[in-house]
């Protein structure tokens, strides 16, 4: 079966380790007789809902953001509408925040957001850097970690009753204060954590290719064989060991 | 004021002998930290007294190479105390400085974040600036914010300072523009330019209107010779220039060194484009202290490499080359050297200690995918190991080619065991574990530790 991946502005937000999320998507939907279809969109370019069972954005550098940001904010009707109808989305980092409702200056001015995750992010005076180990529940009753890195100024703060990806077990998270991280919105999901999030923690590949599945035939979420992944649980180990160590916030 | 600054320098060469003598790595930064913590105004005291002032280099990628070089030209007519050891921040500049007492010219390399405040501290005749790339984001921050620091700093540069400038990196051409007393350097060779922007090439953008840029040839990442099509912001003319460029696989490389002052032709004993840059933007240096391109192209024939940045170390029948790895635009252009001849064996020891970056995702920007399918075997290595082995999966390197084994020592054995006697073992370190692979052929006897090979 073909996934459709539409990959937001590849120019420009490709920092660290986002086209090694793209090809963890392609190699583990390839092991399981899949093929995964990448389309750029960039700055001009619409999202069609619908067309895609999965939306891509990663992170960039400052310089890189503002230059998208105005298009990614006049393409979130789009994207709303896309995920409301069942598409999988991830965004990472800086592609994370701008998803949001907007990004706030220091000097009080607010960049728009496209208004998927229902958060606004406030820039801070010092960055937040570190290893990160999480506990996300997508699934209920399903408690799985996720390790990664953060490396962000901004400070997101989720609405009340807002969904997070997950709890912060060791780092500083959306805030490094409220101990959440991420965020959730069906079956699209933002966060900080960039150092390579999915060869990693190949668990929420999975999880993401059964949700692009899912929208493409349009049916629930399929099971996906397992695979050994005997190197991605040795990665893991390692990265999480750092989350423990020396993971930014100390709780 | 003197007698205190007299008092703590002795004190802290003092400190510094007794780390040397106690082994803990050089004392290349600990006698220097003291003075540091005592009287950081000491610095200012200590460069003050050369009279033939300070030069200063910063760099992404090539500034222990580039500083090492310059040393090597400028040694031929100074006296010169420099941080050899890469030690580059104001601690380790205080230590060159109280550890060398009859010198006239002071050359320091010093980290990004730390140029700012050399500058203030040192009053230079000299600044170079040699690149700006994306690093280790978990140190500086971003590229523009570092970019910012030094633009700043160069504003407040007096007028007798020569600011020097790699002209092929748009935002140090930009950064230089107002400036009377500049240097451009950079390569003009069409021949060697890539056919397009790497994956991991920053500053794509023009820095003054946002489009992306032509490159007429693109060298180096994203140095090379921009032009932005939408606002005209383009490529400044160089005064130094690198032309007629050979390069010759592992071995070395030559070109024509172009100056207002002549020309010369340069025989480099390293290998790759981006010692050409490293060897540009020392010959530019050396030119703004009036240093001729004759003397320039001895002292660049004249050297071999800069610690532990490209090394060939001889171990028994087999012979080690060490290849320093530390950031995407930076390995790629080791790689790129080795696509000419692709060993048959490659280690690659990633570590995440602080020196090499806690974030290790940069490898995902490394385009290691040209040589894997040419390599028979790479032995993945350090504390990232898997990581590092995920990677080069995911480049297209067959499970069956790839050893994971986290142990440098057991990898650095294995390494040796899969080469052939009369061959050599091609090894990527990063920082730490390059310190750390030398820590080893130490023991064995194959390297001497670097404060004593010091010339």
């Amino acid at each position: 079966m073909i996934i459709r991946v539409g990959h937001l502005y590849p120019e420009y937000l490709n920092i660290y380790a986002d086209r090694g999320n793209i090809a963890v998507l392609a190699r583990r939907a390839t092991l399981r007789g899949h093929e995964l279809m990448v389309e750029s969109i960039g700055i001009g370019e619409q999202v069609q809902p619908g067309m895609h069972d999965l939306l891509y954005v990663g992170g960039g550098q400052d310089r890189e953001q503002t230059l998208v940001a105005p298009d990614l904010a006049d393409k979130g009707p789009a994207i709303l509408e896309a995920v409301a109808q069942g598409a999988a989305l991830l965004a990472v980092c800086g592609g994370y925040q701008l998803l949001g409702r907007g990004y706030r200056g220091r000097d009080g001015s607010l960049m728009p957001g496209a208004g998927l995750f229902a958060h606004e992010t406030v820039a801070g005076t010092t960055r937040m850097i570190g290893d990160v180990l999480l506990e996300c529940e997508l699934e209920p009753g399903t408690r799985r970690p996720l390790a990664g890195f953060e490396n962000h100024a901004g400070r997101t703060v989720l609405d009340s009753g807002a969904e997070a990806l997950g709890r912060v077990v060791h780092g500083f998270g959306n805030d490094g204060e409220s101990d959440f991280e991420g965020c959730r919105v069906g079956r699209a999901i933002g966060t900080y954590l960039h150092g390579p999030l999915l060869p990693r923690n190949p668990w929420l590949a999975d999880w993401l290719l059964a949700q692009a599945l899912a929208h493409s035939r349009g049916s629930d979420p399929p099971t996906l064989e397992p695979l050994p992944d005997e190197l991605e649980a040795e990665a893991f180990r390692v990265a999480a060991g750092r989350a423990r160590e020396r993971g930014g916030r100390r709780r | 004021m003197d007698v205190k600054l007299g008092l703590e320098t002795i004190a802290a060469r003092a400190v510094g002998a007794v780390s040397r003598a106690a082994g803990r790595g050089g004392g290349t930064t600990l006698p220097g930290k003291l003075l540091w913590k005592l009287d950081p105004a000491s610095v200012d005291a200590l460069a003050a007294r050369l009279t033939s002032g300070v030069a200063l280099v910063s760099a992404t990628n090539g500034k222990t190479t580039t500083t090492a070089m310059a040393a090597k030209i400028l040694g031929q007519e100074h006296r010169l105390v420099w941080n050899r050891a890469g030690a580059n921040l104001l601690s380790g500049l205080a230590s060159a400085l109280v550890s060398t007492r009859a010198a006239d010219l002071g050359l320091f390399e010093a980290d990004e974040g730390a140029l700012p405040e050399a500058i203030r501290r040192t009053r230079p005749r000299v600044v170079s600036l040699a690149n700006l790339f994306r690093d280790q984001l978990d140190r500086y921050g971003e590229l523009e914010l570092v970019a910012d620091r030094w633009r700043t700093a160069v504003e407040r540069l007096p007028g007798w300072t020569t600011l020097v400038v790699n002209a092929d990196d748009p935002i140090l051409a930009e950064l230089a523009e107002d400036r009377e007393q500049v240097v451009r350097f950079g390569l003009d060779d069409p021949r060697h330019a890539r056919p397009s922007l790497q994956h991991a090439a920053d500053s794509k953008y023009c820095v003054r209107c946002g489009h992306p840029y032509d490159y007429a040839a693109a060298y180096v990442g994203h140095l090379g010779d921009y032009h932005c099509p939408a606002c005209g912001h383009e490529r400044p003319p160089l005064d130094v220039a690198a032309r007629e460029i050979e390069l010759v696989g592992l071995t070395g490389s030559s070109f024509r060194l172009d100056t207002p002052q002549g020309s010369a032709v340069v025989e480099l004993a390293l290998p790759g484009l981006y010692n050409v840059y490293n060897a540009v933007a020392a010959a530019s240096l050396a030119l703004a202290l009036d240093v001729s391109p004759t003397v320039i192209a001895r002292g660049l024939a004249d050297f071999s490499a800069a610690f532990g940045r490209f090394e060939r170390i001889p171990a028994g029948t087999k012979t080690i080359v060490v290849l320093l790895i530390k950031n995407p635009a930076g390995a790629n252009e080791v790689l790129r050297t080795l696509e000419t001849g692709v060993p048959p064996v490659l280690v690659i020891a990633l570590n995440d200690a602080i020196a090499d970056g806690q974030d290790v995702s940069w490898i995902w920007d490394v385009d290691f995918e040209p040589l894997l399918p040419h390599v028979g075997r790479v032995v993945a290595t350090g504390d990232r190991a898997a990581e590092l082995g995920l990677r080069l999966v995911y480049g297209g390197l067959s499970e069956d080619r790839l050893e994971v084994i986290p142990r440098l020592e057991r990898a650095l054995d294995r390494g040796l065991g899969l080469v052939e006697a009369g061959t050599e073992l091609v090894i990527l370190p990063t920082y730490t574990a390059m310190l750390s692979l030398r820590g080893i052929l130490t023991e064995r006897g194959f390297v001497r530790p670097y404060w004593d090979g010091a010339t």
